[in-house]
């Protein structure tokens, strides 16, 4: 529940808004060629816009996540993603930051995406939705930007996904973001990666239910695949240290006579897992973005650091040690192409057990390093 | 903000506007300075988390990595100058740290402290392991690894290819010395090499 004496370190009590980006008259040109005749966008914002609008740090997020990264809903029972790194006093703090955090195109949390109507046919687009591209997240966030009169960023932030959409903006955009984090994320996926993810869509796409992307009409949805995806998809995010430390071997407390139930506690939180997902994830969305991934290559577009060679933007590259989904080699290399170009990147490996997770918690050298940058960047402000 | 005396005297080596790559950087208050004062752009290289951190919130770029096995991030000639200021004694492999920074950078500046100053000699007759200001350590707790003298760094600058531009030896107490180079090895608490790879 929100707490009910005020938490000096919270951004408080806060609401997702909406906002038409995109309209018939002018709609979002895609990447690949297609155009999207409307886009909304929910998003938050915390803190205040100061007069000259240079204080304004936008949030990406990760693949499942939404844009109420702090503070608290009301009934909720907990604060937003990323509220551990978010408020008065924090890393990104909002006594000096204004954070806007959005949920990203092809989404399901209130931002148009494939399961949004189609105003042509009056249903749910399904498979009928283009495909998507990072430059086409990234293409939303900056007419978010412009939305609310902000020209340029202190600092774009994000870990995975979130990660590769700052790194897009930062490359094709470096005028409009002075300070670019990118934290557990990838330039490229490897062969294990996209393994991963086609093995979450095939669950996905052959659950029954599926229906060839038109579930949202016949009234179903494809629970068991989403479910299935979404608990291989909690085995990579964590490591094999803090799955053992966290589950061992121990039983699941209801378990019964062995047999083929959910026998073991790692079986009950991963099936507990799977299912609290089904009520706030969509399976198209899920389809389309970790497309959006796989495709992601954006050092092997020609002239791709010709736009950051004339208008440097200043990075931090953080790793996780334990993190197996996107370790310290996809980091490293993100650190190698931006160093070869001379760009000011900075990078660290966090020491940390807990896997790809780690970028969601408060671990006391990753905040640290998150702070140092961040303060750093609000002092020399965007010059 | 002034800077350490070491450092003071390795920035004065490095030419405006220079791209310095800082191995062993430490907090960064070299790069910091020859950016602000010298023109110059530049990255650090640190493992020391308090100090990467530190690098960081000074804003200077810092890349935590391991000298001894993670230098091929580095392009061939990627650099104006290559700085290994006080840290060749703490890496493992000297040798392969210094081909590295030749195939970087157009010129290296390398500072040893040097084992060879007679101080360390007395101590050494005397049965004692060397300690002094320089090499403040005891046995059991030093962070330096390798010991050399300057007639033996010669020898391994010799087979390497480079060749000294300029060498600047350092009293016990640390301030340029202006006569005696003939008895630098024996003199000299410490000293600073300008190098130019092969």
């Amino acid at each position: 529940m929100v707490p009910t004496t005020p938490d000096p370190g919270s951004v408080g009590v806060v609401q997702t808004r909406t906002a038409r980006l995109f309209t018939p008259d002018s709609p979002l040109r895609l990447a690949g060629g297609a155009t999207l005749p409307v886009v909304d966008v929910a998003y938050e914002t915390y803190g205040t816009l100061s007069p000259a609008a240079d204080n304004a740090v936008m949030v990406c997020h990760a693949l499942t996540g939404d844009a109420h990264a702090a503070g608290w809903h009301p009934g909720d029972r907990r604060p937003g993603w990323w509220d551990n790194l978010i408020g008065p006093g924090k890393p990104l703090d909002t006594t000096r930051c204004f954070v806007i955090c959005a949920n990203l195109l092809g989404g399901c949390q209130g931002t148009t995406g494939p399961s949004s109507t189609n105003p042509e046919t009056g249903t749910a687009y399904g498979l009928d939705f283009p495909l998507l591209q990072m430059a086409d997240l990234v293409e939303v966030h900056r007419a978010l930007l412009r939305h609310l009169g902000i020209e340029r960023l202190l600092a774009a932030i994000g870990g995975s996904l979130g990660g590769m959409q700052v790194l897009e903006w930062g490359l094709s955009h470096p005028g409009e973001v002075a300070n670019a984090i990118v934290i557990a994320a990838s330039s490229r996926l490897n062969a294990q990666n996209i393994g991963f993810s086609a093995v979450a869509r095939h669950a996905i796409m052959s659950d029954r239910s599926f229906d060839g992307g038109r579930y949202a009409e016949a009234g179903v949805s494809p629970d068991t695949g989403l479910s299935i995806a979404r608990m291989m998809a909690h085995i990579t995010y964590l490591s094999e240290e803090a799955l053992d430390s966290k589950f061992g071997r121990d039983p699941n407390p209801h378990a019964g006579e062995p047999g083929f139930g959910v026998d073991f506690a790692i079986e009950s939180y991963l099936a507990h897992q799977g299912q609290v997902f089904l009520e706030r994830f969509d399976a198209l969305s899920y389809l389309y973005l970790t497309r959006v991934m796989d495709y992601f290559d954006p050092f092997a577009a020609p002239g791709a650091l010709d736009a950051v060679g004339v208008d440097p933007v200043t990075w931090l590259v953080l790793s996780f040690a334990s993190d197996w989904r996107f370790g310290t080699a996809h980091s490293r290399r993100i650190v190698r192409e931006l160093e070869h170009v001379g760009q000011p990147v900075s990078f660290r490996e966090i020491p940390s057990t807990w896997g790809h997770d780690s970028f969601l918690l408060e671990i006391e050298p990753y905040h640290a390093t998150l702070a140092a940058f961040l303060d750093r960047a609000g002092e020399e402000g965007l010059r | 903000m002034s800077l350490r005396p070491d450092l003071a005297l390795v920035a004065s080596l490095v030419p405006d506007g220079s791209r310095v790559l800082d191995l062993g950087c430490s907090s960064g208050d070299l790069l910091a300075h020859l950016a602000r004062d010298q023109g110059c752009r530049g990255t650090g290289v640190e493992i020391d988390p308090a100090s990467v951190l530190a690098a960081i919130r000074l804003g200077v770029p810092v890349i935590e990595l391991d000298l001894d096995h993670q230098l091929d991030d580095f392009a061939d000639d990627s650099y104006d100058v290559v700085v290994l200021s006080r840290t060749i004694q703490t890496i493992r492999r000297p040798q392969e740290v210094l081909r590295h920074m030749g195939r970087i950078g157009q010129r290296l500046i390398v500072s040893v402290p040097n084992f060879g100053w007679y101080g360390h000699r007395l101590r050494l007759l005397r049965g004692r392991m060397p300690m002094s200001r320089e090499l403040p350590y005891a046995w059991y707790d030093t962070p330096n690894l390798r010991h050399t003298t300057l007639v033996d760094l010669q020898q391994l600058f010799d087979n390497l290819g480079f060749t000294v531009e300029r060498r600047i030896t350092l009293s016990p107490s640390g301030h340029p010395r202006r006569t005696g180079e003939a008895l630098a090895n024996l003199l000299a608490g410490a000293a600073v090499y300008v190098l130019r790879p092969a």
